[in-house]
């Protein structure tokens, strides 16, 4: 490689910048848990130092698991979740399959039907959707959430996954059609394992928005039984403002779920992200 | 031969897809659409054309607030395009620099904000910056810029600017990574023959790569566009519902939220609120088909 490129003065500033900005990054989040694990006066006095044998207390998780259903709140955003994202990947598979596997009239118009939901935010048809759901019955239901979130990551899972379909040899498909696999067995079978990585992509970049939603569980889901753990705790934070112990612990409990799919998953969401499947 | 005999299995791969993008997605959109048209009046309700958007646009009970709304969401934008692409592009270009060490950790670190949830970031900002816990006013102090200190979220002049850079940091990530992956698909060999012709280090980058990651900025643009005219949860928590100081932060989403479910003594209404989604809808796609038909097909695109 060149020397121009290689320049050590360069290299200490392109670090210094980097290191400068993943501070400003991180800091808020260092300082909320670090906080949480220290008793009221020390919050206040040394709002910056790490907790130590004087100043630890778990006072404030203690109000938090005792006030709030936190458990029952993570247990909703789980299903919520899990379920969504189930038949997003089902459904746009089956769909992307359907597109890119079979010539027939209105191939380009359902295509281009089921892209439009891309760049059109569904939250505008927010007011239609709560009466449909009142209508129905299935406001404060985890389903009504469910169905939203399916529909919100429909069009994009379709457009990525049919991408990628196009890609898979006709040869494999020709060769178990003559082997007399039904057209069912060919999708299941054949061709989704080879999609795996993409399904994951897919299943990547829609989670974390359904996991962090508040508009909708805030519209379709408020009751008690159905809250959401972002909801959950944007409900229990707004009443415990003055309690700074607890608000401090119960960011830091939002905080951690989050991390830790991160934790897991970010290998998959930046390989997604820089893969260009989103261009 | 395979006569012409209907394939259903075509129609069973696309139905449950079609069936729940209609009905949960296109069909309330349109819904929301026509119910825009209409007015309740002694709880029956009445057909009344346009009225409501020029109740909305002129009259001056709602439009002070809607004008408002919209300025404020156009500076929201406005401060995301200034500042988090630049930024964006600026780290992305860092971490392509090739043989750069632990450019993955960086990566990782820097996109952290971004998975979470306003409610998380909205609430650590606001305690931070909290002229009661004193983080803020300190670490000033410590560089000796005590003196600028302000509430900022509690100042009218300022709440806007602030929340917009609080969701700056936040974001940042997104246009990092598509760019990142931009400049990583430039083949070496452009590159080689730029610095044969004495194109290296900063040049290289204005000279060579901006131009040929011009189409990846300008789906950053169209994202953060159609982001921000449909933002409402960080405001939301951070300032509540009624986007205070005096409505100095109230944006297009808070206003719709408002307005469609009521607030304190004021009751909801739902026809107003589909009358202000209507509003937005129609920004968003003014947005997109400018982007569509005016930037996307205009930007020169190299084959690489």
């Amino acid at each position: 490689m060149n020397k121009a490129r290689t320049n050590p003065l360069n290299t200490t500033a392109m670090h210094g910048a980097l290191i400068l900005y993943t501070l400003i990054a991180l800091f808020p989040v260092f300082v909320i848990i670090i906080n949480s694990f220290k008793t009221r006066r020390a919050i206040f006095r040394e709002p910056l130092a790490l907790p130590d044998a004087d100043s630890f207390s778990l006072i404030g998780y203690q109000t938090v698991m005792k006030q709030g259903d936190f458990f029952l709140y993570f247990q909703n955003s789980m299903i919520v979740t899990v379920v969504s994202l189930t038949f997003i990947l089902l459904f746009g598979a089956m769909a992307a399959f359907a597109l890119s596997e079979y010539r027939f009239k209105g191939n380009l118009i359902m295509g281009l039907y089921l892209a439009l939901g891309i760049m059109i935010p569904i939250r505008i048809g927010t007011v239609a959707i709560l009466e449909m759901m009142v209508a129905t019955g299935l406001v404060n239901t985890l389903w009504a959430l469910i169905l939203v979130y399916t529909a919100q990551g429909l069009p994009l899972a379709v457009f990525i996954l049919s991408e990628f379909m196009r890609q898979v040899s006709d040869d494999l498909k020709d060769a178990g059609r003559v082997d007399g696999l039904s057209e069912y067995t060919i999708f299941f079978r054949l061709v989704l394992p080879l999609v795996r990585p993409a399904m994951a992509t897919v299943a990547v970049f829609n989670m974390i928005p359904i996991w962090n939603d508040l508009w909708f569980p805030l519209i379709l889901a408020p009751a008690e039984e159905t809250k959401t753990l972002t909801l959950g705790s944007q409900v229990f934070i707004g009443q415990f403002v003055t309690d700074w112990n607890a608000v401090l612990s119960a960011l830091s409990m939002a905080i951690l779920p989050v991390l830790v799919l991160y934790v897991i998953f970010s290998r998959q969401l930046i390989r997604g992200l820089t893969s260009g499947a989103v261009k | 031969m395979q006569t012409r005999r209907i394939r259903w299995h075509i129609a069973v791969f696309l139905a449950p897809a079609v069936l729940v993008y209609t009905a949960v997605m296109i069909f309330p959109l349109f819904n929301t659409l026509r119910l825009a048209l209409f007015t309740e009046v002694d709880q029956t309700r009445v057909y009344v054309g346009l009225q409501n958007f020029r109740t909305l646009f002129f009259d001056p009970i709602w439009s002070e607030q809607f004008w408002n709304a919209l300025g404020n969401n156009f500076w929201f934008f406005l401060i995301h395009m200034l500042v988090q692409n630049p930024i964006g592009v600026a780290l992305a270009a860092i971490l392509s620099h090739p043989r750069l060490r632990f450019a993955a950790l960086y990566r990782s670190a820097i996109f952290i904000p971004t998975i979470l949830s306003f409610v998380i970031v909205g609430f650590t900002w606001k305690l931070i910056l909290s002229p009661l816990w004193g983080i803020a006013p300190s670490m000033l102090d410590a560089v000796g810029l005590k003196s600028l200190f302000a509430p900022w979220l509690g100042k009218e002049e300022y709440a806007l600017t602030t929340l917009a850079l609080v969701s700056v940091w936040q974001f940042v990530g997104i246009p990092m990574m598509l760019i990142y992956a931009a400049l990583l698909s430039i083949p070496e060999e452009i590159l080689e023959a730029g610095e044969i012709d004495g194109i290296t280090g900063a040049s290289a980058f204005w000279k060579i790569k901006l131009p040929l990651i011009l189409p990846s900025i300008g789906i950053i643009s169209i994202l953060t566009f159609v982001g921000n005219f449909n933002a409402f949860d960080l405001i939301y928590v951070s300032q509540g519902a009624l986007a205070g100081p005096d409505f100095s932060t109230d944006i297009l989403g808070t206003f719709m939220y408002r307005t469609f479910f009521g607030f304190q003594l004021q009751l909801g209404d739902p026809r107003m609120g589909s009358a202000i989604a209507g509003a937005m809808f129609a920004i968003i796609l003014v947005g997109v088909c400018i982007y569509l038909f005016g930037i996307q097909t205009r930007i020169r695109r190299y084959q690489l």
